[in-house]
Formats: structure tokens, sequence, C-alpha cells
């Protein structure tokens, strides 16, 4: 069972400069309980993505063509109070930035609280799942800590608290923008465990995005790998680590991630930048930056299959594999 | 809370002090002597001994302070020159008028503009956003004083809508509130305009948070999120400006009083300067100071109440 189907989704920002492709013909499933990870440079679209999912691109932003497929909806077809419904109680969402994240005038209590609103649920019971929820992600004294504010927890305990937050209404899907990148090494890993448990615990599928490679391998079932708003190349984590058939998926993977330190947050640097999205060529987007340009990068790319749900998308990638 | 209400108050106490160690010294280095001021032309050289006995003009300079500190924390502003009154009982009298028509100007400007602020940055980039742009410059541009005197020749002496000049039938609130409806107006309208700017621009900052974009993908209602989520921390600087601004309503106020011959602290002022009533005068600033000093203090245990980050600082 897939829990999101996303297909040929296309996105355009409009600017002063033209209009922004700024996610092109974007496909990829996220299957019931499975863990799918997003990685690629700053830029790729991966905010853009989750945006569009969400139904919350910017004013100037739209979706041109494809499909948001969600527990029956087509979510590009919604209107804004249906997609509203959705938001909270089926998809959840934790943001990058802990401090940010939570409101800091309002209790965490009360911020649990409107998030039930169309629970049906009384206060209390309000309450009490919230400190169910809170004690599950390991909040010392919940009870207490519902009338105490976003600034009173430390960096580590605001990030759990988002995570409580979203798993509250047991969503379907939970998406996860980054969520540990601003926290420390040991955090990270705990945070890692904690939202596996409450993974599975829950029985959700979750979306997450990361900058980490070795967070990704270590957590994700299936890879999406993103470049200049185009998915280069998706499979199991397995699939794409042992046997990348893009480029840039193989430029990125060379340094292997098991032996990455701790430290390196970052993607590896390839030479070259994203190209400006608002000028597409109609070729390989990564042709400019690859080392293996052929004249077969001069058309346009499609998926091509590697093995089942293994895919690339690179003229050169069957020929390699 | 508690402590926190507590330094703040121990804090203006400070700055009332001060407020009285600069008007005495003030007082002190006037040119003149008060009791041949006092006294005026006529009067002999014993009467002014006399009275500069009496007012302690001939003890040593820190024995004078001392007493016009203690007198004045226990109430006591000495006498008024014409009447021989106790100044404190004056201005006592006169304040009640000046705090309604301050607190009328207040209502106003935050009953008016934080709503058009908030709408224009909600609605930012519409035709709505431009008209409050718009008009608030012009209300602002306008000096306070021009629009009391249009709003007397337009509502009280053409239409006849509303009273002109006084504080109405005293006993009769209806009366007092309908007389005090334009020149609150006067005293506040400037403000509609400064305080929709200002909370249409931290609205606008506040929305683009990340804590907003949270709230919006847990789907919560868009009201929600404006007036409990966005509106209390975009109010903040507001209420703080407001405090600080109570300066520039009270000095609008003056105008106000003359213009709609109202009874206040302004009046009382403007007669005391005009008539050389000095003791009058220092009262009626020292009462003025006090005031300002308390309504910072409560502009700020607002902003303690509305913002839990800034209780926990203190
Ligand atoms: N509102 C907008 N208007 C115009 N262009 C936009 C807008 N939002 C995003 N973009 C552009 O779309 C592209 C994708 O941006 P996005 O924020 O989705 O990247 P990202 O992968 O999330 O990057 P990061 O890792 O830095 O968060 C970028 O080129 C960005 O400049
Ligand atoms: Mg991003």
């Amino acid at each position: 069972m897939t829990v999101l189907s996303i297909t040929d989704l296309n996105v355009f920002f409009s600017t002063e400069g033209g209009d922004l492709h700024a996610l092109r013909d974007v496909s990829f499933d996220v299957p019931e309980r499975r863990i799918v990870g997003i990685v690629g440079e700053s830029g790729c679209g991966k905010s853009t993505l989750i945006n569009a999912i969400l139904g919350l691109l910017a004013d100037n932003g739209r979706v041109g063509g494809g499909g948001i497929h969600f527990e029956g909806h087509d979510l590009t077809r919604l209107g804004p109070k249906e997609m509203q419904a959705l938001r909270g109680p089926r998809i959840a969402t934790v943001f990058q930035d802990p401090m940010g994240a939570l409101n800091p005038v309002v209790s965490v209590g009360a911020q649990m609280r409107n998030i039930q609103y169309r629970s049906g649920l009384s206060r209390s019971e309000k309450d009490a799942k919230s400190v169910a929820i809170l004690q599950k992600v390991r909040i010392p004294d919940a009870g207490a800590a519902l009338a105490r504010y976003p600034h009173e927890f430390s960096g580590g305990m605001k990030q759990r608290i988002a995570i409580a937050m979203a798993l509250l209404m047991e969503p379907a899907l939970l998406i996860a923008d980054e969520p540990t990148t601003a926290l420390d090494a040991t955090l990270e890993v705990a945070t890692i465990e904690l939202l596996k448990e409450l993974q599975q615990d829950i029985g959700c599928s979750v979306l997450f995005i990361s900058h980490h490679l070795g967070v990704i391998a270590e957590l994700c079932d299936d890879v999406v790998v993103m470049y200049a708003g185009e998915v280069v190349e998706r499979g199991t984590t397995r699939q794409v680590f042992n046997n990348p058939g893009h480029p840039y998926a193989a430029r990125l993977l060379e340094c292997d991630p098991a032996r990455q330190s701790e430290r390196v947050r970052l993607l590896p640097t390839i030479p070259g930048e994203i190209p400006d999205l608002r000028h597409r060529p109609e070729g390989c987007i990564f042709a400019p930056r690859c080392d293996r340009r052929a004249p077969a990068c001069e058309a346009r790319q499609s998926e091509l299959p590697l093995q089942t749900g293994h895919m690339a998308r690179c003229a050169l990638a069957e020929a390699r594999s | 809370m508690f402590s926190y209400a507590l330094k703040r108050l121990g804090l203006s106490v400070a700055i009332v002090s001060l407020a009285m160690l600069l008007l005495f010294s003030m007082i002190y280095l006037v040119p003149g002597d008060p009791a041949a001021v006092a006294l005026g032309p006529r009067a002999t050289d014993a009467m002014r001994e006399a009275l500069r006995i009496k007012m302690g003009l001939d003890q040593p300079v820190w024995v004078q302070f001392w007493n016009f500190f203690t007198g004045a924390w226990t109430g006591d502003l000495g006498r008024e020159v014409l009447s021989d009154r106790p100044v404190a009982q004056v201005v006592m009298e006169q304040l009640p008028y000046t705090l309604a028509l301050i607190a009328g100007g207040i209502s106003w400007s935050v009953a008016i503009g934080i709503p058009l602020g908030c709408w224009a940055a909600v609605k930012r980039g519409s035709w709505a956003d431009r008209i409050v742009g718009v008009l608030s410059v012009a209300v602002i541009a306008v000096p306070s004083f021009v629009i009391a005197i249009y709003a007397l020749l337009v509502f009280a002496v053409s239409l006849r809508w509303l009273p002109a000049i006084g504080a109405g039938e005293p006993g009769d609130l209806g009366d007092q509130l309908t007389h005090l409806i334009l020149p609150s107006l006067a005293v506040g309208l400037g403000w509609i305009g400064y305080i929709a700017r200002m909370v249409r621009a931290s609205m606008l900052e506040v929305l683009e948070a990340q804590h907003i974009r949270t709230a919006r993908a847990f789907g919560l209602p868009e009201n929600l999120i404006t007036f409990r989520y966005a509106l209390t921390i975009a109010i903040l600087p507001t209420v703080t400006l407001l405090g600080v601004g109570i300066g520039q309503m009270l000095s609008s106020a003056v105008f106000a009083e003359i213009v709609f011959a109202r009874p206040g602290v302004g009046k009382l002022v403007y007669d005391a300067i005009l008539t050389r009533n000095y003791p009058l005068v220092t009262g009626a600033v020292l009462v003025t100071t006090v005031l300002f000093v308390l309504i910072n203090l409560l502009a700020d245990l607002i902003v303690g109440a509305l913002d839990p980050r800034v209780r926990s600082r203190l």
C-alpha cells in the first residue's frame, strides 16, 4: 500500500526574471510504514516539495501539472479548507529549527490543545493525550511541562516536543524537514532513534529530509536523490547506496557514509553550481557539472529502471550498471 | 510575575525621585526669589523675609531638597500662590479629566489602529493595505490641535452632533462621555496612524516566522493563527511605544483642553504659567511625571503578561 504517491509534479514560482521551474516531473512513492529519505544540495527544491504536499506554497508559487495522491485525494485539487483539515491529523510536519518552530507566547499545553481542536475531546482529555505523548518523547515531568513555555526548554527538548506535537494526532504521514540539523551529534542520534521508535509505534510513514547521508543510510528504507528540482535517482537505500546509477548520486556517495565522521553534516561538494532554474536546459540538468558527459546528455532524460524499484534519470545509467 | 512587578516598581520609584531632583534644581537655579515672586512688587522686606522662613528658603539647600522630597512623596506639594490651597489638592481635582481624555485617546487609537494594522498586514499588497497606508501617514502628519479645531468646527459647530465645550454635567456619565468624544479623538487620531503602521510592520514580520508556518502545517484555523499566535507577539512593540508616547499625548491633551475649554491638568498648567503660579506649575509637572512613569510601568506589565520570555528574564 502506498500512502503518498507523487506523479510528474511540476512547481513554478513567478519571479521578476520570469517563471522559475522549481520542481520538474517529480515522481516517487512513500509506501505504508516506510521511511523515505530525500537528499540533495541546498536549493534543489526539498522545501518546495514539502510545501507543495502541504498546500502551503508561497503566494507566487503554483503547481503546474502532476498529482500528489494521498488517501484517495489528489492534494493538488483540494480546496484550502479540505487541505487544512488534512494538515495536522493526517499529515504532520516537523521543521528544521526547533528554536523557532514553537510559538513563544503560547504555553506548550495550549499549543497541543489547539492542535487537537477538531478532535471533539474535552479539555482534560486533550491534556491527558498531550501528557501521554510528551512522556513518550521523554520530556521529564510531562504534566508540569504543559504549563511551561517553549523558551523554558533546551533545544533538544524543544525538538522532541515538536515531534510529540506532530505525532499527537497519529498521522498517516510524518514529514520531517531536516529535523536534526540544528542539534549536536549525540542529540541527533538520540532524536533519530526516538523518531524510528515512534514511527514503528504509531505505524505511520515518514518523509525524511536530510543533508546528512549517514543519517539517511541509518534511518531510511528508501532514498530519493534530488538535483535542481528533479528526482535524479530513487530506490531502496541499499540499491542507491550500493549501486548508484546517476553520476550525481555516485559523486555524493563517493565518500562512504559509514566512514563519514559525525562532524561532516553537509553533502560533499561537487564543483560547479546548480543552474538557473528560470532557464532549464532541455537536456540533462546535471550535464554541465558531470564528468561523464556524452552526446546522449543533450536529449531530454527520462527515468530508466535499473532494478525493480530503482531508477535513475540518466541516459548512460543502464550501460554502466 | 510578582518579583517582576516588584522590580519594575522599584525602578519607577527611582525614576520619580530623579525627576524630583531635576525639578527641585530647576526651581532652585531659576533666578529670582520665590518669596518675592509670590508676594508681588508691593511687599515689604519684612514680609518677604517672613515668607522665606515659612517656605524654608533660609535653610541649607540639602535640607530644602529633603523637605521637598519627603513632602512630595507624602503628597505635600506646597501651597499655590493665588488661593493658598494645597497644590496636590488642586491638581488632583483636575487629574480625572485629563486621565479620561488620555484614556479616551488611547482607546480610539488602540481600538482602530490595531485592527487596521492587522488587517493591512493580512491583506498586504491589496487596495485595503494601500488605503490604510495613505490614511495612516495623513493622520500622523496633521498636528493634533489642527484636528481638534476642525473636529470642533465640523461636528460641534456645523453639524451640531456633539457638544463643543466643557466636560459635561458632573454626575451625568452619558453627558461626560459625549463631551469626551471629540477631544479624545483629537488626542488619539494621530496615534491611530502610528499604531496601524507599527502593528502592520511587526505583524508582517511575525507572519513570516517559522512557528507560524508550523501552526499552518498543523491546520490551525487562520483566525487563531492571526489573533492568538501572531498578533499577541506583534502588538508588544506597540504597547511599549504607547507607554512612551503618553508624553506626547499629554502635550496634545493641553491643546485639546484649551480648544474644547475642558478642565484638566493641561489647562491648569497653562493658566498657572500665565499667572506665574510657580508652585502650581511644579506640582502639576511632578504629578504628570508620576503619571507618565505609572503608565510606562503599566505598559511594561502588559508586555510581561503577554510575553512569557520577558516575564522570566526579570
Ligand atoms: N517563493 C519563492 N519564489 C521564488 N523562488 C523560490 C521561492 N521559494 C523557493 N524558490 C526557489 O526554488 C528553489 C528550491 O528552493 P527550496 O527552498 O525548495 O530548496 P531546498 O532544497 O529546501 O534548500 P535548503 O536545503 O537550503 O533548504 C530555489 O532555487 C529557490 O531559490
Ligand atoms: Mg529547505
